[in-house]
Order: structure tokens, then sequence, then C-alpha cells
């Protein structure tokens, strides 16, 4: 099972050609960012794409432009990449299956008056308003509590905590469930042929099984690693069935619930906590005090002391990033087809996507495997027991 | 800036979702999982090694066997070695004794011979006594018949019978 070495040397080629892609994609959605805030160019872009749509002069397709600019209307044709593409990867109260039909979501508020539990099929697609406790209004996806005078009432909205079974969280019951079955089925497997080879799904997942034990887990903490196993597998296997999930573009998968900081976030307090729970003296010793001069200690704990937060914190934008930009970038690729408004951009970013999602395929394995390691490594430093 | 900041609703379900799973892969998957791979782990390694072991017990019987066979090789080679000097000695005893046996014949057969031969020549001598006697006798006769020669005789035989 010793293939790190060659994995790691193709690995890091992939990173180069990932992160050459990075550069270029995310200079391109700067690019479209920087067009929306300044509006200027947004508008002579738009204005050149209307051109083949809108018949009138050119000046009322800039003032029509502007005023579709203003009011974020959709019954108009203009296409707004990043707008689309921020929708796609954000969470959603709506879980969107095709054309302008949505599969409804539950939606739990706690309010000051206490839970609120309706359908977010209630809002129909935020153009109605809800009333139940309070009357709640769907502003970009986000819920807002509205006033009598018919606006937002922001200083309500704020104590208002949204609780709702949105996308991602429905995405990830749907992979915890998946999860569950495969691992609860191996298991029933390794039940029955006891001692035996392993046989059909068994023998995909044991390899796997057996890479995270001994590829990760053995070689960063060594021979206190079983305890930390049911984590490890648990978050190597939740990151990457997330990640795949997230691949499929159709309505089971989809949602961008490893790209979405929430998720990170809490994956890498986990490991935050674990981490220093499991620190033994020789940790905290390292931490509190370091083998430096004495003038240097005020400084060095300081350093160390935010080290604490900032490996699981580099662990939380790692993960984050490489799925959102993945997605970005395979976004980005398919909205070419609409900026241009031609399909003979179709074949080109056709193939651009086909071989991002290869890509990303690997990458969902990678940043699993990187945030399980790092996690190792983590636990590894904390358990050790000389230094 | 929303991209980046964690919603406290997707928080909590992924903690309480990330939660569950963990308890019930711990306790469903994990252990029976982990167990199983580390028990089959182990009765491979058994395996591996009684089949060293026996591999080891193979080598030392074919050893052993090997040694057996020089040893009952040797074993027959002396028997063999042992037989051929018996036997050499044997008919090398045998020739002895024939010898001996023929060479007691021949002294025997020599001493007959002799005893015969002597007893033939006692015989031959007294036959001849006899006969020179009978011859003597008949001479004597013949030389006697006239008193002269007896006289004379008789004289000669007085005449020894005096030097005596």
């Amino acid at each position: 099972m010793d293939c790190s070495h060659v994995f790691e040397f193709k690995v890091n080629r992939l990173i180069v050609v990932f992160a050459l892609f990075l550069a270029v994609f995310s200079g391109s959605s700067v690019a479209f960012a920087q067009a929306d805030s300044t509006g200027v160019v947004a508008d002579s872009v738009a204005a050149v794409v209307h051109a083949d749509t809108v018949t009138s002069g050119a000046g009322h397709a800039a003032v029509h432009s502007e005023g579709e600019h203003a009011a974020g209307g959709h019954e108009n044709e203009k296409f707004e990449p990043t707008k689309v593409i921020m929708e796609h990867i954000a969470d959603s109260h709506m879980w969107h299956l095709w054309g302008h039909t949505s599969l409804p979501l539950p939606v739990i508020l706690y309010t000051p008056q206490g839970l609120d539990f309706f359908s977010s099929g209630q809002f129909h697609h935020g153009e109605h308003d809800y009333t139940s406790k309070y009357t709640y209004r769907l502003v970009e996806d986000k819920i807002k509590v509205v006033g009598a005078d018919g606006h937002v009432d922001e200083a309500i909205s704020g104590k208002v905590v949204d609780f709702s079974i949105t996308k991602n969280v429905a995405a990830m019951f749907l992979a915890v469930l998946i999860i569950v079955v495969i691992f609860v089925s191996v298991a029933a497997a390794y039940k029955k042929r006891s001692g035996k080879a392993p046989k059909g799904l068994q023998s995909l997942i044991e390899p796997i099984i057996i890479f995270v034990r001994d590829d990760i887990a053995k070689p960063n903490i060594g021979h206190k690693h079983a305890r930390f196993m049911p984590y490890l597998l648990t978050v190597f296997f939740f990151i990457w069935v997330n990640n795949l999930l997230g691949l499929i573009p159709i309505f089971p998968g989809g949602a961008n619930v490893t790209g979405n900081i929430s998720l990170t976030f809490t994956l890498s307090l986990f490991t935050m906590i674990i981490v220093n729970i499991n620190g033994n003296k020789y940790y905290w010793k390292h931490i509190f005090l370091p083998h430096v001069p004495f003038w240097l200690w005020p400084l060095m704990v300081v350093v160390e002391v935010v080290g604490v937060v900032s490996k699981p914190f580099a662990l939380m934008i790692r993960l984050f990033a490489n799925i959102t930009a993945g997605h970005i970038i395979v976004l980005s690729l398919i909205s070419l087809i609409f900026i241009f408004k031609t399909l003979a951009i179709a074949p080109v970013s056709v193939a651009f996507v086909l071989f991002m999602d290869v890509l990303e395929l690997l990458v969902a394995f990678l940043q699993a495997f990187i945030f399980t390691l790092l996690t190792a490594l983590f636990i590894g430093m904390a358990v050790e027991e000389h230094h | 800036m929303e991209l980046v900041t964690p919603s406290i609703g997707l928080v909590f379900w992924t903690a309480i979702a990330f939660i569950c799973l963990l308890i019930l892969l711990k306790k469903f998957a994990w252990k029976p999982i982990l167990s199983a791979i580390h028990e089959r782990e182990q009765s491979i390694d058994e395996a591996l090694n009684k089949a060293e072991l026996a591999k080891q017990e193979m080598a030392r019987l074919t050893a052993q066997n090997e040694e057996l066979m020089k040893e009952a090789r040797a074993e027959r080679d002396r028997i063999l070695k042992e037989a051929k000097t018996l036997k050499d000695s044997i008919v090398q005893e045998a020739k002895t004794q024939a010898h001996n046996e023929g060479a007691k014949l021949i002294e025997k057969a020599r001493i007959e011979i002799e005893n015969q031969k002597k007893a033939a020549l006692s015989e031959l001598k007294s036959q001849v006594s006899a006969l020179s006697l009978d011859i003597a006798e008949r001479v004597l006769r013949n030389q006697l018949d006239d008193k002269s020669k007896q006289q004379e005789l008789v004289s000669n035989l007085l005449k020894d019978v005096e030097l005596n």
C-alpha cells in the first residue's frame, strides 16, 4: 500500500495545473465582479450582448439594461454569470429540479416568539410573503421579516435564526444516508464473511479504509491511531461522498455542500476540538512554554496560540475554496455558452467542463484525503509523547 | 462576503448530521469493519508464520531424510564391504585349509609311500638275503662236493674267526 510517493508526485503536478486554472478563472470571475461593482463595464457588456435580441435603438437598449440591472427581474433575457454562479453555489431554501420546478424544503425559524415551521413553497419562488408568527419574505434566498409598513424590518430579521432544512442540509442528509447504507451493509458483509476475502462493495471499500489507516492514520499518529480511526474515516468518507454528490449536476446531487463555509467550519471545529482535547502535556508545554529565550516568550506564546486556531482555519478555507472554485469553474465554462449566446462555443465549453469534471473527481478525493491527512497530522502532533 | 460567512442553521445541522453519522458508523460500521480487518490480517499473519514454520519443518525433515539416506547408504556400503571381507577371508581360509589339508594328505601319502618303500625294501632285503643264502647254500653245496674244498673253506672260516 506504499503508493503515496507516486501519488504525491502526480498530485503535485495536478496541483500545479489546478492552480493555473484557478488563477486564470478566478481572474476572470474577479473581472466579472469588478464589472458588476463599477457598473460601467457591465453596462457596455450588457449592451453588446443585448444588441442581438433587442431590436430597438442603442439608447433604448442601454436604458433597458440599466432598468433590469436595478430591478433584477428575471423575465428579461439578460444573462448575469456572476449572479447565476453565485446562486448555484450558495445555499437555497428550494431545491431546483428543472425549468421552473423546484422542490420546496421545510423552513424552520427560531424567532423571539418561538419556533416557526412551514414549507418554503409558501413563498412561491419569493413572489409572495408568508405570514405566520411574523410576515416573512424571501429576499435573495434569505428569509427576512417584513414590518407593518411592507418593508423588510432588519432589526427583527436579525433576531430570527434560520434553522431551515435548506438544499445543503437536505443534500448532506442524503449523503449521510448513503454513507450509512454503504458502510452498514459493508459491515454486515464482514460479519457474514468473517475471515474470508472481501467481495463486491466490501472489496471496493476495504482498500480505502486500509489506505486511511495505513497511509493517513498510522504514519501521522503512530500506535495510538486506533482511537482516532472512527473520526478520521468518518471525516474522510463524509467529505468525499459530499464532494462527489456535489459533482452530479442533476437533482440528488449538485448542492455545493463541502464548498460551503458553514460545513467546513463545523468539520474543522471538530478537528480543533479533538486535537485540543487529546493534547498531552508536551503539546501544551510546546504552546505555553516553548523552548525560546525568555524575551521571545510573549511573542512565541501568541504565535502558538494563533497556530492552534489557524491550523483548523486553514483546513476550513482549503476545503471550502477548492470545492467552491471547482463549482465556479464548471459553471463559468457552462456560462460561456450563454454569455456568447451561440451554440458554437458549446463543444469547447463541454470539452473544458469534461476536463474539469474529471479533475474535480480527483480533487474530490484529494480534498477529503488532505483534510483527513492534516487532521491526523494535527492529532499526531498533539498526542506525540516526546520532543 | 456572504459566501464566507457561516450560517448558524447549516452549522447546526452539519454538527447534528456529522455527530449522528460518527456515532452510527462507529457503532455499526467502523468497529466491526476494523476489527474484522484486524482479525483477518492477524489470521493471515498467523497463516504465513505457520507456513514458514511448516517450510522450516519440511526442510528439517528433508535434511533428516537426506541424513538417514546417507547413513543407510553408508551402512549398506559398510555391510557390503564387510561381506566382501568376510567372503575374502572365508575363501582365503578355505584355500589355506584346502592347502593344509592337501599338504597333510601329501605328507600322509609320502609317509605311507615311505613306509611302503621301507616295507618293500625290508621285504626285498629279506628276499635278497634268503636268495643269497639260497645261492650261497647252492654255491657252497656245489663247492663242498669235494673234501678238499670243504677243508679249505673251513680253514678260511676259521681264519676269519681267529682274526676276529
